[in-house]
Order: C-alpha cells, then sequence, then structure tokens
C-alpha cells in the first residue's frame, strides 16, 4: 500500500490498517497542549469527564502564552486555575512568567514535539510542527481534554494535497512568501478537511524554521496539516535541540493524492496577504500607497531567530518612521537570549523599535499592540481577519520578516530592496 | 431531532473572531459569551437572535482559532444548530463535541434567506423553508459524529472509556 505523508504517520500510531482518506482512526497521541485561553475549558471538560489524573503528566503541555504577562484581573485568573491543575497534576511542560514562549516556536526549541510525532493541541496553529514532520493538529480544549486523558483520539484519515516547489527563490523571498503564495492560489478553504504535503528542491534546501512557517499556515487555507518529510535536515535540527531516535520519513513514491500542484518560485516576489483574509495575496509591487501606524515581528509564524536575524538585517542604522509602532517580540526566551547576545536586540533599539517579551498578545487582539479606528498594520503573523487585531475597522496586512523591516523604516509597504 | 426557528443569515468564510472575538476569552461560561455573540462581524448582532433561532452560513464557516468558545457562544445565544454551505474542520468537531447540530448543506445554501423559518427534521435529512415553500435535503451526518451525539457527545464518551 502506498502511503502518503499523513497516513505513514498515523499508521505508526494505530493498530488498525490504514486503507485510505474518509476512514475514522484512533491513534494514540505523542503530545496533548493546551494554552492560557483553551486549557482553562479544557480543564472543566476533563471535571465533567470526571477524571482525576491525564494519561502522562510528561506528555502533556500547558503553556500561558496568550495573554500573558496577564494583562487583566480574568486572565490572571485563568493562568492562576491552569498553574494549579497544572502542579496538581504534575505537569512536567508547564511554562508561564520567565520561561514562556509562544508555544509553537518553544516546543520545537525544547525538543518537546518532533519528527513523526502526532500532536493535538487545543491551539489552531498546532499544525506548524509538520515541519518538523510531524502530525499535528489543532483541536478543541473537550477533543484535548479527551487526548489528555485517554492518550488518544480519533482523526478522520485526510486526502492530501501534494506541493511540489522548484526553482529559485529571490534574497528577499521567505518561506512566508511560499505559504501566502500558496493560500493566495488555493484559497482559505482550499485545503479544507485535507493534509498539505510539501515536497520539491525548495524545500530540500529549506531550513527547518523556514519549515515550520509554512507548516504553521496550513490552517489558513483550511488544512488539517501541513507536512513536510523528515530529511537529515529535520534530524540534525531534532539532535540539536535535545532529541533521540528520530528517523527519516518520506511519503510513498506512487502514494495517492487528491491533487498534485507545482510552483515555481523564479521570480516571485515577496508576497502580503491584504485585508481582510489570508488568501487574499498580491505581490508586494501591487501593494501601493498603504501608509502603515504600525508593524508587528514576531509570532508563532515569524518570531524565530533567523526571521529576526532578518529583519535587523535590514534595519541595522536605519530608523522606524516617525509616527510608526514597530514592535518586536522574539518568540522565545531562547531566541530573546540569542538574538540579545548577536546585537539584535540593540539592532532594533536603536532603530527605535519595542522590543517586548515573548508573547501571542497582538497577533490575536489581546494586548501588547492593539489597534485604533482607521489604523493599519503590518504584520508578520498568520491572521488578517477583520478586528483580528483590535478595532473592526482597522486593517492588518500579512507578510514575511524582511517587508516588516521595510516598512517600519519606510512608514509604508514597500519592497525590501528599496529600502 | 426537531429544530424551527428563524433563520439569522450570515457570509462565507466568517471567522472564530467574528464569532468571538479574543477580547472575551477571559470567560468559559456559556451566557457570558453567548451575549457577545457575532460582536466580531456586527456590534449588537445577537440582540435580535431569539432561543430556538437557526444560523446560517455560506462557506468554510468556524474558520480560524481552535477555541471552543466559538460553538458555546452561538449555544449561549441560543441558536442549537448552524446550517451552511461548509465549515471549518476543527469548528466542525468543536461544535458536535459540544452539542451543536452542524449540518452542511453545499449550495443550496443560496435558497435560504435572513429571517425565513426553517423546520429541520434531523433523522429524515430535510429542512423546510416554511417561508419560502421550500424542502433542501442534507448530507447524513457521518456515522461517527452520530455515535458520539447519541452517547450524550464527547464528556460522556471518554467517562465511557474511562470506565470500560
Amino acid at each position: 500500500m502506498h502511503q502518503t505523508l499523513a497516513e505513514k504517520i498515523l499508521q505508526t500510531h494505530c493498530r488498525e490498517q490504514i486503507t485510505g482518506p474518509g476512514q475514522i482512526v484512533k491513534c494514540n497521541i505523542s503530545l496533548a497542549l493546551a494554552n492560557d485561553i483553551t486549557a482553562p475549558l479544557a480543564i472543566k471538560s476533563l471535571k465533567a469527564m470526571e477524571v482525576d489524573a491525564v494519561f502522562d503528566p510528561s506528555r502533556v503541555a500547558l503553556v500561558c502564552d496568550h495573554f500573558t504577562p496577564n494583562k487583566d484581573i480574568a486572565s490572571a485568573e485563568q493562568v492562576k486555575l491552569v498553574r494549579e491543575f497544572a502542579r496538581a497534576q504534575g505537569i512536567v511542560h508547564y511554562y508561564e512568567g520567565g520561561e514562556v514562549g509562544v508555544e509553537h516556536a518553544l516546543l520545537p526549541e525544547l525538543g518537546i514535539v518532533g519528527p513523526g510525532d502526532i500532536v493535538v493541541g487545543a491551539d489552531s496553529h498546532t499544525c506548524t510542527y509538520g515541519g518538523l514532520g510531524a502530525f499535528a493538529t489543532g483541536l478543541g480544549s473537550t477533543d484535548v481534554a479527551a487526548a489528555m486523558a485517554l492518550g488518544e483520539t480519533w482523526f478522520k484519515v485526510p486526502e492530501t494535497i501534494r506541493v511540489e516547489i522548484s526553482g529559485h527563490m529571490d534574497p528577499y523571498v521567505t518561506g512566508k512568501d511560499l505559504i501566502l503564495n500558496l493560500i493566495g492560489r488555493i484559497g482559505v478553504s482550499g485545503a479544507l478537511y485535507k493534509a498539505l504535503e510539501f515536497g520539491g528542491p525548495v524545500i530540500r534546501d529549506m531550513d527547518v524554521e523556514a519549515r515550520m512557517t509554512m507548516a504553521n499556515m496550513a490552517i489558513e487555507a483550511g488544512g488539517k496539516v501541513g507536512l513536510f518529510p523528515v530529511d537529515e535536515t529535520t534530524l540534525v535540527y531534532a539532535r540539536d535541540h535535545g532529541r533521540s531516535g528520530d528517523v527519516l520519513l518520506a511519503p510513498d513514491p506512487d502514494a495517492s493524492y487528491a491533487r498534485v500542484m507545482h510552483m515555481d518560485v523564479t521570480g516571485m516576489e515577496p508576497q502580503i496577504a491584504c485585508p481582510h483574509l489570508p488568501d487574499n495575496v498580491k505581490p508586494v509591487s501591487q501593494v501601493k500607497d498603504v501608509r502603515v501606524d504600525q508593524v508587528v515581528l514576531g509570532s508563532c509564524t515569524n518570531g524565530r531567530i533567523s526571521d529576526l536575524r532578518r529583519a535587523a538585517k535590514l534595519i541595522k542604522g536605519k530608523k522606524v518612521a516617525k509616527g510608526v509602532r514597530f514592535v518586536v517580540l522574539p518568540a522565545t526566551p531562547g531566541i530573546y537570549k540569542q538574538a540579545l547576545k548577536e546585537g539584535l536586540i540593540e539592532t532594533f533599539m536603536d532603530a527605535g523599535a519595542i522590543v517586548g517579551p515573548p508573547t501571542c498578545g497582538p497577533c490575536l487582539g489581546g494586548h501588547m499592540g492593539i489597534l485604533a479606528g482607521g489604523e493599519k498594520c503590518l504584520a508578520t503573523t498568520n491572521r488578517n481577519f477583520r478586528g483580528r487585531m483590535g478595532s473592526l475597522d482597522a486593517e492588518v496586512y500579512l507578510a514575511g520578516p524582511d517587508v516588516a523591516a521595510a516598512t517600519a523604516v519606510a512608514g509604508e509597504i514597500v519592497h525590501p530592496e528599496t529600502i | 431531532m426537531h429544530f424551527s426557528g428563524q433563520v439569522h443569515k450570515v457570509g462565507d468564510h466568517i471567522d472564530t473572531d467574528a464569532i468571538i472575538p479574543a477580547r472575551f476569552l477571559v470567560t468559559s461560561d456559556v451566557r457570558e459569551l453567548g451575549a457577545s455573540c457575532m460582536e466580531g462581524l456586527a456590534p449588537g448582532w445577537v440582540d435580535r437572535v431569539k432561543e430556538g433561532d437557526i444560523l446560517v452560513a455560506g462557506k468554510n464557516f468556524g474558520c480560524g482559532s481552535s477555541r471552543e468558545h466559538a460553538p458555546l457562544a452561538i449555544l449561549g445565544a441560543g441558536m442549537p444548530v448552524v446550517v451552511a454551505h461548509s465549515f471549518a474542520r476543527i469548528f466542525y468537531r468543536n461544535g458536535f463535541n459540544m452539542g451543536l447540530l452542524l449540518l452542511e448543506v453545499g449550495d443550496q445554501i443560496e435558497g435560504i434567506n435572513d429571517g425565513d423559518e426553517l423546520d429541520i427534521q434531523v433523522e429524515e435529512g430535510v429542512i423546510t423553508n416554511v417561508t419560502q415553500k421550500t424542502t433542501i435535503r442534507f448530507q447524513p451526518i457521518p456515522a461517527f459524529m452520530q455515535e458520539l451525539l447519541q452517547g450524550g457527545g464527547l464528556i460522556e464518551y471518554v467517562k465511557r472509556q474511562k470506565s470500560a
């Protein structure tokens, strides 16, 4: 039987034979995850399920990254509830305060997720770990509570869209631009209920951070997972982050796909998702005269060290445009420290950026960068739904780190080569 | 199962931020969430909803976040069923887990207007549009989801598994 990547990973966690898409299978899970917004509901569900103990306290992760540092009394109460639950259950991977990072950057960095794993998270961007070759997907709090209780969950085996990427990437084009371009082509429901499987020469040469950025946004096309093969690059990353025993993983050559797409990236420009959906994508040269009030560099999509390096390289010696707030949020304490060591934080601050702690805050309109009515923001985050970052009358544009740095300097959305 | 009520129709790609914006996610109380339902679409939207009314939506309803607060907000607003062209994946699972019935009808959604009275016979797979005097057939609910619903939802399912 010729299997896709999704089918192969599900099969290794499932007793019954996987025969193809549509089948409903029960799989054991490697990790169940929730955050400060979704864990309180999961804890409530666990109580209703009359579950006294999670299936394995070392395979549950609770990361308080959304409203932290707590923005108000209600969010502090939520974190308190999660903290007390973690303590009572002996949860090994509980993070808050100075240890906390944006969950989908933090868990790979700590080697808690990796190749071949099945990860279910009460956060839609759990699909990020597909960059490491993990079948990782977002579920609701009660589904994740069930996984925390039983150590297993059910999946409908998804159909797969295979995306073959070839050609030569221009210097200012990143993984973010490739995924935005793809979402622009297939639409926000283009991969609904399906797996996206990436391959081709461009992918082979791509580092794991760029792969995670791409997998992160599979959900923005409606996808269940965004999967990359496990190659030598992945194994080196996994070893460097403290994991052992991971092995190579590739789809079978004659696997059956719902659709095969070919993307040639030669000559592609940096891409911008315009308001108010991630599929409203245009090359940067077609986005003219958009003055911005705020630029956000960070999030589980583009808050990693490679993103900060690219943005810092562009902004070094320049100044953020007058009247523009450039919010830079390193995604984890580890990334923050590395950026300090390399002088990136100083570069950002010299330019006039606001450097804040690791948090999901502005991405979801939680705090630390909310937009007023009529304001425009260019962000490296993953969603530009109307009202997502604050006022219903604000606009959010999505782009990669290079465009973010250039836009902060120019005060309007520009191609990075123009600054 | 049988439902009847007045339609509140929304468009395509209604995301979870529209259903319940992040600023309201500091509670898990269903009634509180219900009072803010669709606040991200239009402030005050929920004020005209009566208990038992039916939400009708276009493509990819519930796209975006995994937040279970979204189906809870719809239930909290008094709407027990959503009829849509199609649903986003996580929202679809969450709906059934929370006891919110979701029916996919594809392009037939065009025939339902805001304010219409619907009568839904779930077992028969038929929606009667009382206002327009038309009927719509919907795709049967997948067997596994039916099993979940009939067994009292995911919470009851886990209770049974734990005691087995």
